[in-house]
């Protein structure tokens, strides 16, 4: 089990407010993703669900018992560091094994998790060496290693792959999200990569400004963000903004149309008028950065290879139906 | 950043330190305070009387306080100007491609591990005795008259002394800051076409600044309480003419057993010592936020 | 052009870095060489560099005639008890800072350092008749006690370096690994610690054993270490250059070993971090 709930947690540093009031409903075997811009709070709130901060106000709840007052270690979550924290004294063995020797187990007992920890994790011929002499990916896996084998209630994971390059960044990020499907544990996962969001998580809680701005799957978050905050994080290239003439026949203070929901027509047709001022053909698909003049600049984009340079003359056309509205304080409005 | 039981931890063991420390500087210093209002000696006891600023004007006023200043500024001066003109070459020619750089590294550092009283005694002795000394022995293969040391040049001979003991300091300091210096600026100097005088004045001496003020903080810290080197070749004399300042505090207090106006002078060289301690604490403490 | 002189380059600073290590150390060596001379020879003009009578009775002669063992005794117990003791202090102390700082750490840091800097002499007077009225003058324990606090500061000051370089990370995994405090210092912090202390060790060591203000000033014979009986051959009776000699190089020649192993870590040490 491990089902784990906040209610109006609040974090304060003297007279700054990290975390200003967070609600949050993780349900058990779920991959959450925390994320937000840095200096959101996301760290923050995940190590105060570690124990390894104490709550200013509000209660942490894990499988119903709250725990604001339980040392981390009886909380019964296991951590990932961003820096993977191995002991470099001790062998691979020693920092998968360390978690389960402060726990009073038998020796051959510890031996047999380790080894299948190791297992899982393709890390059996390495078991004695010391964490200076594996490879980043390597390391990576021991800190995920000493995470699996204390079988918690959750993990939680402090941005564990910025660390790596992006090729392998791609490959732990599957490794990371299959091993926590198969091992139907909870998942507490921090980030400001907002693809790694996207592709891991079942749901998404958006972080800004020590407040969670929108909690709900990546799809949601796609297609009805509640406010421009998320609309602007969520989505690669960042979703476009016109205020201004456009956005009030709308009966909206601002809107917002996806690069990918403009459709892009030589210069003639209808809708916002421009001259593209970059045009990148990465073959699977053709972005282009519009000078639109009043309405700023645009970014669309196109599925397939598009013969446009810059220069050209263009008209983007937002599909209708995909259009987002906001009003003056930045929330969604609905209907 | 932490949770409330650590802090509370943390506290309770900083305390015993901080306790002892605050005690070893409060305690003697109002002491040392309270004798140098007194008249007070050691050879007339109970006779103690309160005497003001008295102490003060009589050590200040010295002659011998103002030559024993005098001595402890060219010391100072001195030996700061020699080990650091002598240490940048030095740490500049250890930094090149050498071949047993370990070796030549022990060599250099080792004058700092000798005990003060056994390199005074070294150098007295078996190098600048007047007639058994090496040096005297060398100056006569080159047919010069021997120079009588400690009666001719007393104070450069001192300095000659401490110059010795505190070059490996500053050069193994330069050396491990030269050592921190980012290779590729150098190579990018070497491809704007500096020439390596050019290197040496507009990349190495910048990066050398601050060591060498670190050098000359802490060299001077030490400095000012030479006492070891002088107590045993020179004994203060000829005359006054090796007796720094703090030298006169010690035969003061210790020799004619005037208490009060040695407590006086030993505020001096708080407030002196103070003086440059102002400004090592700050550079310090501004690599701490680092 | 640099690149191309290579070979002449490294040739020219070898001897060059080689001659002026010889110069530097000279003075030592030459001392090492008078102890194994006879006195007259040590006296002789031209001296002689290798070819003399080599022997070692000047090192029976310094402990038969005044007693060196008990004075080396001295030595360690006042270098060792200070040091040990000021690291029972420190330890606990510095690692309160490094892993539990406060807005106030760094003006706490920075006033040990000051104490570092008071002028020993400046305090000599009521030292000295603080000593006096408890019969601690002459007395090995009074000379612990202020070798120790006298290096109480740079103690901190290297431990706090070394702990602040160890990773707050790891200390947090072996809480989340539910270590707690007790086994976290054990398992975790001190094996991590190690080469930090050690070097702290040593170089406190070397300070102590090498301090000429306090035991000068302190002792005269029972508890005088090394430093004040070597100064005792000041005297003018006292110009037996070997056998001054032979007591100075047993008096420099651990502490010159314990030197060279820990002159990596002398230059933080010595400037509080200030260059490494």
């Amino acid at each position: 089990m491990g089902q784990i709930t906040l209610q109006g947690v609040q974090k304060s540093f003297g007279p700054v407010h990290i975390i200003k009031g967070a609600d949050l409903d993780i349900a058990d075997g779920s991959f959450v993703v925390f994320v937000g811009p840095s200096g959101c709070g996301k760290t923050t709130l995940l190590r105060l669900i570690a124990g390894l901060e104490d709550v200013s106000g509000g209660k942490i709840l894990i499988d119903g018992k709250n725990v604001v007052d339980t040392p981390p270690a009886k909380r019964g979550l296991s951590m990932v560091f961003q820096s993977y924290a191995l002991y470099p004294h001790m062998s691979v063995r020693g920092n998968i094994g360390f978690g389960l020797k402060m726990a009073g187990l038998a020796k051959d007992e510890i031996n047999r998790k380790v080894e299948a920890a190791a297992a899982t994790l393709n890390l059996t011929p390495y078991l004695d060496r010391k964490p200076r002499e594996l490879s980043g990916g390597q390391r990576q896996r021991v800190a995920i290693g000493r995470a699996i084998v204390r079988e918690p209630k959750a993990f939680l994971f402090d941005e564990p792959l910025s660390n790596l390059d992006a090729a392998l960044r791609v490959q732990m990020r599957i490794e990371v999200t299959r091993l926590q499907k198969q091992l139907g544990t909870t998942a507490i996962y921090v980030t400001h990569d907002q693809v790694e969001a996207m592709t891991m998580a079942d749901k998404i809680v958006v972080l800004n400004g020590g407040k969670i701005e929108q909690y709900g799957s990546p799809l949601e978050l796609y297609e009805r963000p509640a406010n421009l905050f998320v609309a602007g994080f969520i989505g690669s290239p960042k979703m476009n903004f016109v205020t201004g003439e456009p956005a009030l026949q709308k009966g909206a203070a601002t809107i917002g149309v996806r690069p990918e929901h403009l459709k892009i027509e030589r210069d003639g047709g209808g809708g916002w008028q421009g001259t593209i001022a970059v045009a990148e053909h990465l073959g699977s698909d053709t972005f282009l950065y519009v000078d639109a003049g009043a309405l700023g600049m645009l970014t669309a984009r196109y599925i397939g290879e598009l013969s446009l340079h810059a220069g050209d003359r263009v008209s983007l056309m937002p599909d209708p139906a995909r259009i987002h509205r906001f009003d003056e304080s930045g929330n969604a409005l609905r209907g | 950043m932490a949770t409330r039981q650590t802090q509370l931890l943390a506290r309770s063991l900083l305390s015993p330190a901080v306790g002892l420390l605050f005690i070893w500087m409060i305690v003697p210093l109002a002491l040392t305070i309270y004798f140098s209002t007194l008249h007070y000696s050691l050879l007339d006891p109970g006779s103690e009387s309160f005497v003001g600023l008295e102490n003060f004007r009589y050590f200040l006023t010295d002659p011998a306080f103002l030559a024993s200043l005098q001595n402890t500024l060219v010391l100072v001066g001195s030996v700061l100007a020699l080990t650091i003109l002598l240490g940048i070459p030095l740490a500049l020619l250890m930094d090149q491609p050498v071949i047993g750089r370990n070796f030549v590294r022990l060599m250099v550092i080792a004058p700092f591990f000798v005990m003060p009283t056994v390199s005074a005694l070294v150098w007295k002795n078996l190098l600048m005795h007047p007639v058994s000394g090496l040096f005297a022995w060398l100056a006569s293969l080159f047919g010069l008259t021997p120079i009588d040391w400690f009666n001719d040049v007393p104070l450069f001979a001192v300095i000659l002394i401490v110059t010795w003991q505190w070059l490996p300091f500053a050069t193994l300091i330069l050396l491990t800051a030269l050592q921190s210096l980012d290779e590729e600026q150098k190579e990018a100097a070497e491809m704007d076409g500096a020439s390596a005088v050019s290197t040496f004045i507009y990349i190495t001496l910048p990066h050398l600044a601050r060591p060498i003020t670190v050098v000359i903080l802490i060299e001077t810290i030490f400095l000012l309480t030479v006492f070891a080197e002088i107590f045993v070749t020179t004994g203060g004399g000829p005359g006054l003419q090796t007796t720094n300042i703090a030298f006169l505090i010690y035969s003061q207090a210790l020799i004619q057993f005037d208490v009060g106006s040695a407590s006086a002078g030993g505020l001096v060289a708080v407030v002196i010592a103070n003086i440059v301690a102002f400004f090592l604490v700050r550079i310090v403490g501004r690599n701490l936020e680092a | 052009m640099a690149r191309m002189a290579t070979r002449q380059r490294v040739v020219i600073s070898t001897i060059g870095a080689w001659l002026f290590g010889f110069l530097i150390f000279f003075p030592i060596l030459w001392m090492g060489l008078a102890s194994f001379k006879t006195e007259l020879e040590a006296f002789a003009i031209p001296p002689s560099f290798l070819f003399f009578h080599w022997t070692t009775e000047n090192y029976a002669t310094v402990q038969e005639r005044s007693d060196y063992l008990h004075h080396a005794m001295n030595s360690i117990i006042i270098a060792g008890g200070s040091t040990l003791i000021a690291l029972l202090i420190a330890i606990p102390a510095a690692w309160s800072m490094a892993f539990s700082p406060t807005k106030r750490t760094k003006d706490i840091l920075l006033w040990m350092l000051s104490t570092k800097m008071m002028p020993p002499v400046g305090v000599l007077v009521p030292i000295y008749l603080i000593y006096k009225s408890f019969g601690l003058l002459d007395s090995r324990i009074g000379l612990v006690f202020i070798l120790c606090l006298g290096n109480l500061p740079i103690v901190i000051w290297m431990l706090f370096t070394y702990f602040k370089e160890i990773p707050r990370d790891i200390l947090e995994a072996a809480r989340m690994d539910g270590a707690t405090i007790g086994r976290e210092l054990v398992y975790v912090l001190t094996p991590m610690a190690i080469p930090g202390l050690a070097s702290t060790l040593l170089l406190n060591l070397i300070l102590a054993w090498n301090e000429a203000f306090w035991t000068l000033n302190l002792s005269t014979s029972n508890a005088a270490p090394l430093t004040t009986f070597i100064a005792s051959y000041s005297s003018p009776e006292g110009l037996f250059w070997a056998k001054l000699s032979a007591a100075s190089t047993l008096a420099i020649a651990p502490i010159l070993v314990l030197g060279w192993f820990s002159q990596k870590q002398l230059v933080r040490g010595l400037t509080f971090g200030a260059v490494k």
